[in-house]
């Protein structure tokens, strides 16, 4: 009798936790956001004919946020320098960069000495390949870190086969080079470092090319599952369906600005709710959706346009695109950096 | 760790290859010996009177007209059975000249070794470190200096600076003059060592730290350089951790690699410093046409870059993990 009565209680008890646990995530899903970026430019000087200075502009004010439990993905073609917002969130540009803008952590502002005591710790990056682990350094030793002491690294290694035990990584991984790893183990390993904290931001950098159609499914899963975990995710990648399947906004990115913040929801039937032509077509240009081939290419750093960015290939363009850049705006709750934003053009 | 059976067969490749080239060595230095214009006989007797009979005496000795074939059959016979013949101008055998001169020297080349090898290593790491900094500015422009002076004018300023004018340091010799060499203390024979190892390790040190530097930057600007930073590792920690695990094959590589140099200058520092070393005797047997020391010689100090070669090229295939992997999956 008093053996059920306990039991019962027990059950009560955790019932009530759960019951509590399930309300303050569902609270702080709605409320809490992480990191908000506004008007980040990054800019490089470089040297151009001779001694001629040049400062080019690889990211020009872009502004974003991410609240916990939210996946944000910046969509953009490869080696448009996305990249280089995670490295900008982390303070890790190099040093030629030039970072201009704000940005914030939970309401703080995000400067180079809190950025250095947050990264690896509440924000973490999930790499873009094995090159991004010392070749010469077992896999297991370096994902742990530097150490104290004894005690501290057993703590530590214990923690991370944890980790790598989740993940399916077995023993035998600890004690490998990265050389030694697999397409689909370094992109585990490499999804298990962000978790070896327990961060509250993940910032996945180009986390599928070169992975097959199964290790891609798994690491979207990953990151599907770090998002339900309640912590936020921008995902930056070049690969519209892994943004498609993942991603509850989506930012796209076109020659360093970022032109449309829109819900993935927009992005169904005939694309009739997205806005910027830019986006639309590049929605139209996937093989479900038509396959529609546009014209002309984004154009170079360094070579953009007086007005709008988009305006050489913009099927509707009017003199104003030509001559000024539209800021980003916001348009029936969305980000949209256009102007037929503001009139309701024929959809 | 090793794969011992991977090694043995790396280590008999190489003795064949070392035995192809001693030959190789012994045939063009004979050559050379043969075709300098040295008059030993000359050489040997300098500005002295000497009778004709004498003359023709001190030619014979010197094997003056013999043919280049006879010689050289003559002296790879001997060698067959272990004799390195006998030095002309010490007249004691040949392998007790190398074995005493070859000791004195190992000492000196070793000695700058190490110092070169560790001092140009902490260099380098340092200003890769600081890059851009006073540290890195003072090291580079100390490597331009030396790596643009010559041996010879190095330790000829060493010695006017710390042996004449401030005298603290003898001017050269294995041991002072007038005293025996089984008699010199330890502190005679050590004070007599620090100058021209101060020479050597100041060039080679040039060396290996501008490449220390070099690798370093491009190491700290790698993708997992920036990853563990973005995992929170900073500091001299991050340089331990990742930066000298790095560079530290290479380096030690390349100094094993040196072998060669530092035999090179170790004949200008001797001769620059009367050092009895392996270099000045070499250098003795070249301009007397002493052929059987100065084989003997060059065959010895050939197996010693050899070897110093054959050390690198070790470390480069069995203790890099990626190459060591590579070789064993052939």
């Amino acid at each position: 009798m008093i053996e059920s009565e306990n039991m019962k209680n027990k059950n009560m008890k955790s019932e009530n936790l759960e019951s509590r646990n399930i309300t303050v995530t569902e609270k702080s899903e709605e409320s809490k956001e992480l990191l908000s970026v506004s008007n980040i430019s990054i800019s490089f000087l470089q040297y151009t004919k001779g001694l001629r200075k040049n400062l080019l502009k690889v990211i020009s004010d872009l502004t974003l946020s991410v609240s916990s439990g939210e996946i944000v993905a910046i969509l953009g073609s490869s080696g448009s320098g996305k990249s280089l917002l995670a490295h900008a969130i982390l303070g890790i540009l190099p040093n030629n960069a030039d970072l201009t803008g704000e940005m914030t952590f939970e309401g703080k502002e995000l400067d180079q000495k809190f950025k250095e005591k947050l990264r690896g710790k509440e924000i973490a990056l999930i790499p873009q390949s094995v090159n991004f682990l010392d070749p010469l350094m077992k896999v297991a030793d370096q994902v742990i870190g530097e150490t104290v002491d004894e005690e501290d690294k057993k703590a530590k290694k214990a923690h991370q086969r944890e980790v790598f035990e989740k993940y399916g990584l077995d023993e035998k991984v600890d004690d490998l080079y990265p050389f030694q790893l697999s397409g689909g183990m370094a992109r585990r390993v490499l999804v298990s470092t962000a978790l070896l904290q327990n961060p509250k931001l993940v910032i996945a950098d180009e986390p599928t090319p070169g992975l097959d159609d199964v290790a891609i499914q798994e690491t979207l899963n990953n990151i599907k599952q770090m998002a339900a975990e309640d912590r936020g995710v921008l995902l930056i990648t070049h690969d519209i369906n892994a943004a498609l399947k993942v991603a509850d906004k989506i930012a796209i990115f076109y020659s360093g600005y970022v032109i449309e913040i829109a819900n993935v929801e927009d992005f169904t039937d005939d694309g009739e709710n997205l806005i910027h032509p830019y986006t639309r077509a590049l929605y139209k240009a996937l093989p479900q959706n038509g396959f529609n081939l546009y014209k002309g290419h984004q154009p170079f750093h360094g070579e953009l346009p007086e007005g709008c960015v988009y305006s050489d290939r913009c099927d509707q363009n009017t003199d104003s695109c030509m001559k000024i850049n539209p800021d980003l705006r916001e348009i029936e709750g969305k980000k949209v950096r256009c102007h037929r934003g503001h009139r309701k053009y024929s959809r | 760790m090793f794969n011992y059976r991977k090694v043995a067969i790396f280590l008999g490749h190489k003795i064949v290859r070392l035995i192809i080239l001693l030959v190789a060595v012994a045939i063009i230095s004979f050559v050379l010996v043969d075709m300098s214009p040295v008059d030993p006989v000359r050489a040997y007797i300098g500005e002295m009177a000497v009778s004709g009979e004498h003359i023709a005496k001190l030619q014979e000795y010197w094997g003056v007209g013999q043919p280049m074939w006879e010689k050289a059959l003559h002296w790879v016979w001997s060698m067959l059975h272990g004799d390195f013949g006998t030095s002309l101008i010490y007249r004691i055998p040949v392998i007790d000249v190398i074995s005493e001169r070859f000791t004195a020297s190992l000492v000196l080349m070793f000695t700058s070794w190490v110092i070169s090898g560790v001092l140009g290593f902490t260099l380098g790491t340092l200003a890769g470190m600081y890059r851009g900094s006073w540290i890195d500015k003072f090291v580079k422009g100390y490597c331009y200096v030396l790596l643009s002076a010559p041996t010879f004018w190095i330790a000829l300023l060493l010695l006017m600076v710390f042996s004449v004018y401030l005298g603290w340091f003898p001017t050269g010799l294995g041991v002072p003059a007038g005293v025996l060499a089984e008699n010199a203390t330890f502190w005679d024979w050590l004070t007599r060592l620090i100058l021209p190892a101060t020479a050597l390790s100041i060039l080679c040190v040039a060396q290996i730290a501008m490449f220390t530097r070099d690798k370093l930057n491009n190491i700290m600007s790698s993708d997992f350089i920036l990853f563990a930073k973005a995992r929170s590792e900073k500091g001299w920690g991050l340089i331990k951790r990742h930066g000298i695990r790095n560079i530290l094959i290479p380096a030690i590589t390349l100094q094993f690699l040196s072998f060669s140099e530092i035999f090179g200058g170790a004949v200008l520092v001797e001769q620059v410093f009367s050092y009895p070393g392996i270099g000045q005797a070499a250098v003795a047997a070249g301009l007397r046409s002493d052929v059987p020391l100065l084989l003997g010689i060059v065959l010895f100090s050939t197996i010693f870059v050899f070897c110093g070669n054959t050390i690198a090229d070790i470390i480069y295939k069995f203790v890099d993990p990626r190459i060591r992997e590579s070789e064993s999956n052939e």
